[in-house]
């Protein structure tokens, strides 16, 4: 039996996150480490439990092995429900074939019994990988005052980044009069985030629909797609349904390159960056793995970086996310970077504006990054990146900019 | 490891209360908070799980209400389990009120032991800290056919600084030969851990024997009473542990956790403490932070300077602030431009800016718990 449940979360967590290359090569997009202790799939995990949505499913499909793990039961967000909880949802084979996921609306078509298991008035859509806090309960309040078909989620975003987003046209009412993907010359500034609500008669019809037109386009040969943004949407505003945009104010952040992981982590150590882990009516929860408290040593020199359980620091660090059982030898020095758990950062190493993988040892005298002030081509600067199980030997260097995703 | 349905552990949650009736005035020895994130009770639990024994009863006796709370189901330690699990059994005595000694408060248990399958019983207090595998000790008492085998470490005491010790003496058999509580001396001594193992059957038999009689204490019935008559023997437990028998030895043994070597002996590698998962951010250090050979457990938000210290779960130091060899408890505030030293802080304290405090190594100032300075 199934109780009727009046919202269910999708949230989509098969993506590849290709571009964020060596952090991904063996770990889904949504399970990369954040902010020392998280990762980015506690975000919209926690949103729901802390929005009272008990009934998520997490589609899977690109290395599903740690993001399985690392959600289990679902009981560090209290979602090891009786009725409801988190359940992951990887493609299968059914007596029609076997079939991957052909995109985020395929994704959801082919888990539609899922949803209808528990008869929802209205299906909330998440991504995998934006850091940000939020109620969806009041977004599915403004969706069912404005009587709507699909809600969508926006951010305003300056002018100048404006053409990285899709981009929604409203009218005074925030009703969706138009979207257009990536536009060169934005005629607003207000961003999807990749966040819907849908009612779930009308999400369930179009999901449909897509599925039959993108098929029939193949079997002709034609171009097809299964995404939300580029046909849901399209489709729903072609056949004049209402669509209502949802102004988001907070802060909101899409990690999808590595610049972008590095900035979401240092905006945690600015005072102006509007993001409150210690906040206990909205906890990120995450799952522990019970390490002693850190250890911060005689030699060690801590400014404004946040460190996690179970680390020992003996040497400097300064504005940097540092994970749990991370150590930091004494004359070792760690700035500007994130170390993510498990790393050793031998005496006489330095890291700056970088990123350390998890469980990676820099060996004695090695240099990951550099300064940008150092540089003296601006252009050739960018974040240095050692991946997941990397050794860098003594006295190597790992130039701004470079991935190195094997031992060197 | 596997998990051994044969042992049954048994923790006694409120054994030697009086000893740090400051600490215990609204709690029992279990909870007393300890390192930073831990509470007493974590560390024979942890030790119970990491050997196999997932069959647990918790004997309570009174001012429980905290560790409760703290246990809940038992799942943090991986307790809240079909087969076996977490189980909390309330004071209450057969001859009426709490329970006087651990023979009594075994009585009272009984019919929860009886109830279990296994085939030993594993018994343990709280106020000593350790880590141990019971899986060479339960080895040894299988082996040499011991009824009682008592679990040891040599330590030093002093008669002038410890309480409520056990010291033991075995002879060349290996055999218990003496004991003595708390005797006029000081030095190298075999020091009982509380904890033994014993077989079901064999405990059943003390325990109704010791119940008509109306006696209730296992040290002086059975180890000092019945130690010619009764195969008792020793294993040593050769690795740190240190027991918490007065305010002083308790603000000594969270300060040893400085030692690395002694923090490594025992927060052992891939041998987990568990403990009741708080959800807190990591530690956020500020701009003007800073901190020398301490141990800061999540949620502290540090603008200051914090040395020799233990600081526990969501503590906050203001800017300009200096700490230095104190033990702050879980989520105390402490404000700007402060100077400390040398004080317990026990939960929710709250030291507004501007304030001077300063115990002595020797004697440390305790401020209770929700105190406002």
């Amino acid at each position: 039996m199934y109780t009727k449940k009046k919202c269910v979360a999708m949230l989509l967590a098969g993506g590849q996150g290709s571009r964020l290359y060596a952090l991904t090569k063996n770990v889904a997009k949504p399970a990369v480490p954040y902010g020392g202790k998280y990762r980015l799939i506690d975000f919209p995990l926690s949103n729901c439990t802390n929005s009272g949505i008990d009934t998520v499913g997490v589609l899977t499909q690109y290395q599903p092995l740690v993001l399985n793990e690392y959600i289990g039961n679902g009981q560090p967000w209290d979602l090891d429900k009786m009725n409801g909880g988190v359940h992951v949802l990887p493609p299968y084979e059914t007596q029609a074939g076997a079939s991957w996921y052909e995109g985020t609306a395929n994704a959801i078509y082919q888990n539609m019994r899922f949803i209808e298991r528990y008869n929802p008035e209205y299906v909330v859509v998440l991504g995998g990988d934006h850091i940000y806090k939020m109620d969806y309960s009041k977004m599915v309040d403004f969706h069912i005052a404005n009587n709507a078909d699909c809600t969508i989620s926006v951010i305003d975003v300056p002018r100048a980044e404006a053409s990285r987003f899709g981009i929604m046209i409203c009218d005074e009412n925030n009703k969706v009069t138009d979207f257009v993907e990536k536009p060169k010359e934005p005629k607003s500034t207000l961003a999807s985030m990749g966040i819907y609500v849908f009612s779930w008669d009308k999400l369930r019809k179009y999901l449909i629909e897509n599925e039959n037109d993108a098929n029939a386009k193949r079997e002709r040969g034609e171009k097809w797609s299964k995404d939300f943004g580029k046909d849901i949407i399209t489709s729903m505003l072609r056949d004049k349904q209402r669509l209502f945009a949802y102004e988001f104010e907070g802060y909101w952040k899409d990690v999808g390159t590595l610049d972008s992981l590095w900035e979401a982590n240092m905006d945690l150590l600015s005072p102006s960056v509007p993001l409150d882990l210690y906040d206990p009516s909205w906890k990120i929860y995450s799952r522990n793995n019970y390490m002693p408290p850190q250890y911060v040593g005689d030699n060690a020199n801590i400014e404004n970086s946040m460190i996690d359980e179970g680390s020992s620091i003996d040497g400097i660090v300064d504005f940097s996310i540092v994970f749990s059982g991370v150590t930091v030898e004494k004359d070792a020095t760690v700035k500007y970077s994130i170390v993510m758990p498990g790393a050793v950062i031998k005496s006489g190493a330095v890291v700056e504006y970088a990123i350390v993988g998890s469980d990676s040892v820099i060996e004695s005298g090695a240099h990951i990054g550099l300064d940008p002030e150092q540089v003296a081509n601006r252009d050739d600067w960018g974040i240095a990146v050692v991946g997941h199980n990397v050794t860098v030997s003594e006295n190597k260097t790992v130039a701004p900019k470079d991935i190195i995703g094997e031992n060197i | 490891m596997s998990v051994n349905y044969n042992v049954l552990g048994l923790i006694f949650a409120s054994m030697h209360d009086s000893y740090v009736s400051e600490l215990t005035k609204q709690r029992t020895m279990g909870s007393i908070p300890f390192g930073g994130r831990y509470r007493l009770i974590d560390f024979p639990l942890s030790n119970m799980v990491n050997s196999g024994v997932y069959e647990v009863g918790v004997i309570t006796k009174s001012n429980y209400g905290s560790l409760l709370d703290h246990l809940g189901s038992g799942r943090d330690w991986d307790l809240s389990r079909k087969k076996g699990g977490l189980h909390l059994l309330p004071p209450y005595s057969q001859t009426g009120g709490i329970y006087k000694g651990r023979l009594d408060a075994l009585n009272n248990v009984w019919s929860f032991v009886e109830h279990s399958k296994a085939k030993y019983v594993i018994l343990a207090n709280c106020d000593v800290v350790t880590t141990i595998d019971f899986t060479p000790v339960l080895k040894q008492h299988t082996d040499t056919g011991a009824d009682i085998t008592l679990i040891y470490s040599k330590g030093i005491y002093d008669s002038e600084k410890n309480s409520c010790a056990t010291i033991l003496d075995f002879n060349s058999e290996n055999c218990l030969s003496d004991v003595l509580v708390d005797p006029q001396i000081s030095g190298e001594c075999n020091m009982w851990l509380d904890m033994l193992i014993i077989s079901k059957e064999f405990l059943k038999k003390i325990v109704s024997e010791a119940a008509s009689r109306n006696q209730y204490s296992f040290t002086r019935e059975i180890l000092q009473g019945k130690m010619n008559e009764y195969k008792i023997m020793g294993y040593e437990h050769k690795d740190f542990f240190t027991r918490i028998d007065s305010v002083q030895n308790y603000y000594i043994a969270n300060k040893m956790l400085l030692d690395t070597q002694k923090r490594n002996a025992l927060f052992k590698k891939n041998i987990p403490v568990y403990t009741k998962i708080g959800d807190n951010g990591p530690v956020k250090y500020g701009l003007e932070s800073n901190i020398k050979n301490s141990l800061i457990a999540d949620g502290c938000i540090i603008e200051g300077t914090v040395e020799n210290s233990i600081l526990f779960r969501g503590v906050k130091v203001g800017k300009g602030t200096v700490i230095k060899n104190s033990v702050i408890l879980q989520s105390t505030k402490i404000g700007d431009n402060c100077s400390i030293s040398s004080i317990i802080t026990d939960k929710c304290v709250e030291i507004s800016d501007d304030k001077v405090l300063t115990g002595s190594e020797t004697y440390p100032l305790y401020i209770g718990k929700n105190g406002r300075i």
